[in-house]
């Protein structure tokens, strides 16, 4: 069998025992990488001789013990918005398209300590705006499951990598959806942690009061022990929040009695794909079999999300990409008559047409005479909305509901009309907006072959909780491998 | 309701974001910053009367520290991501003639 087809955890317990070395796990994801990229292109960036340089670093460090933790040994593909201390790290954009940062990003820098080996960096949508990672400037990412179809994103690149075993586990960001719907339409588990519980040091901000790192994984173990390692307090983040229940492979418990989850009747409503109700709402009838209290109830307020995330989204952004200017880093334009022509001239041959879009949309909600009605309007739906979930959370431990409305659309359908493509975020983007965690699980698949995920969501700090619901659920069923995996199995002799 | 977006406000939007556009992205600009308005504007249908807008949705405070310098000298690999530098320094176009 190939050591790919292990999770995290299972690969480091056979490193640890000395069934299997780091440089053999190494080796074995550069080989799918070989094999798959041509059609799935996760990576933008791979990087071969780092990797396999470090696994014999690391291999010592297991050898004589000083490394024993549960992710020891295991290599991991990042989203290339997170820095990476001499590896390239583009945000997928072209004026990215040389950046070589100096420092290591916060997650990824507690990831290299307890032993990881980093493969490369992964393909998203430029700046993590977008939903399908087409809009990267390098490339789409195609969906393992069917080629013909995106991989979802921003995340998409990550989530693919996870799918594909091209490396054992990932780390994407999530802004309003980014880790937890190419999740979903990969067939993949990925956490959004509750806001402030991984520092954002190092990440490249979009929507910065939205933004969380999170693990993309084969399974709910393998989630809960990465986030175990990449949460932490940050004083180099003013967000970071100091929790001490950080613990969250305790929760990996297949006991769900008496938890109270409550289905969200706005969830499951217009614009809701047949099958993926459907296998939401079995999934629900399985845990209501373990012994949870399912419950319908109405949430409030759903389709205000996708309006107040945008302005919010979209003005942070203006304001954090506005340091993308030609003169520290990243790409400049050629030719310019003078400073202020540089900085447009730069701009705008450096961003692609989406990160544009915001970036003006950012601007214009953001300017005199309309602060008020577009901005200080979406912070305050932003208020009702955190308070529709606070009054669900005095009644329910999780929320459970579809992670996207549908499986993974055909590549080429999304771009052409934007606000169809953001409604596809519906079910995400009030977590991000309400700062609460949520975790995207497979629970099926659809008549096309493509994977139908669900997501339960938590109130602030209860990861543990939505862990439990998941592993619980995830006791349920199979791991359903991605086709493309199973291709020359065994070899060609 | 419908937004309609003149070019003097897709000229000043460009100013402020610093992007120069084309004919053909001014026009789609145009034509898509409308389209996002007139849907933000489903935001009207709430009253919002005497809610406190959030930007973050746990208390944010200003975190202090001492100002002591805690990480190393590091402006040689830095300087190497510049387009343009000019001893140990980043090198931008003229601004004063």
């Amino acid at each position: 069998m190939s050591l790919t087809r292990l999770t995290a955890l299972e690969l480091s317990n056979k490193i640890k025992a000395g069934e299997a070395t780091v440089l053999e796990a190494v080796e074995a994801a550069l080989d799918a990488i070989e094999k798959r990229e041509k059609d799935v292109h996760s990576f933008v960036t791979v990087d071969r001789e780092g990797a396999l340089k470090r696994a014999g670093e690391v291999q010592k460090l297991i050898d004589d013990k000083t490394l024993t933790g549960a992710l020891a040994g295991v290599p991991v593909a990042v989203k290339d918005n997170l820095c990476t201390s001499g590896i390239k790290t583009t945000c997928s954009s072209r004026i990215l398209s040389n950046f070589v940062p100096t420092y290591t990003a916060q997650a990824v820098e507690n990831l290299e300590a307890a032993g990881a080996v980093i493969l490369g960096k992964t393909n998203m949508d430029e700046f993590a705006m977008g939903s399908t990672t087409e809009t990267s400037a390098f490339g789409v990412t195609r969906n393992p499951w069917n080629t013909a179809h995106v991989p979802g994103g921003s995340s998409g690149g990550s989530c693919a990598a996870v799918a594909a075993e091209e490396c054992f586990y990932a780390l994407g960001s999530d802004t309003g959806g980014s880790i937890r719907q190419p999740s979903a339409f990969c067939g993949v588990t990925g956490i959004k942690p509750t806001y402030g519980t991984v520092s954002r040091y190092g990440l490249i901000a979009y929507g910065s009061s939205l933004d969380q790192i999170g693990p993309v994984a084969k399974d709910v173990a393998d989630c809960a022990a990465i986030l175990e390692v990449i949460s932490s307090y940050d004083k180099k983040d003013s967000t970071s929040v100091k929790r001490e229940d950080t613990d969250f492979t305790s929760a990996l418990v297949d006991d769900v009695k008496g938890m109270r989850i409550g289905i969200p009747r706005d969830y499951f409503g217009e614009g809701l794909d047949r099958e993926v109700k459907e296998a939401v709402l079995a999934a629900a009838g399985k845990l209501e079999e373990k012994g949870a209290v399912v419950e319908e109830f109405d949430l409030s307020l759903v389709e205000y999300a996708i309006p107040a995330y945008y302005v919010i989204a979209s003005a942070e952004a203006s304001s954090n990409l506005a340091r993308f200017d030609g003169v520290k880093y990243g790409y400049r334009a050629e030719a310019f008559e003078g400073l202020h022509d540089m900085y447009k001239k730069t701009r705008s041959q450096g961003f692609g047409p989406e990160v544009k879009r915001r970036i003006m949309l950012g601007s214009f909600v953001l300017s005199s005479g309309y602060y008020d009605a577009y901005y200080l309007k979406a912070l305050r739906t932003k208020a009702l909305i955190k308070q529709a979930f606070d009054r669900a959370f005095e009644k329910y431990d999780v929320i459970l509901g579809p992670a996207a409305p549908t499986t993974a659309p055909r590549l080429g359908e999304s771009l052409d009309d934007p606000i169809k493509m953001y409604l596809g975020d519906i079910y995400t983007i009030s977590v991000n907006l309400a700062g609460l965690p949520g975790i995207s699980l497979p629970c099926g698949v659809d008549g096309g072959g493509l994977p139908i995920g669900m997501q339960i969501i938590g109130d602030c700090f209860q990861e543990k909780k939505i862990i439990r619901a998941a592993y619980a659920f995830e006791r349920t069923r199979e791991y359903r491998r991605c086709p493309i995996t199973e291709e020359s199995k065994g070899g060609r002799g | 309701m419908a937004n309609i977006i003149s070019d003097e406000t897709i000229e000043y939007v460009g100013i402020l974001a610093k992007l120069e556009l084309s004919e053909e992205e001014r026009q789609r600009a145009k034509k898509d910053m409308g389209d996002m308005l007139d849907y933000i504007d489903k935001l009207n249908e709430l009253d919002t009367t005497g809610v406190e807008p959030i930007s973050h949705v746990f208390p944010v405070n200003n975190v202090f520290r001492e100002d002591v310098v805690e990480n190393g000298d590091d402006s040689d690999n830095m300087l190497k991501n510049a387009p343009s530098v000019k001893e140990k320094s980043y090198m931008a176009p003229k601004t004063i003639g």
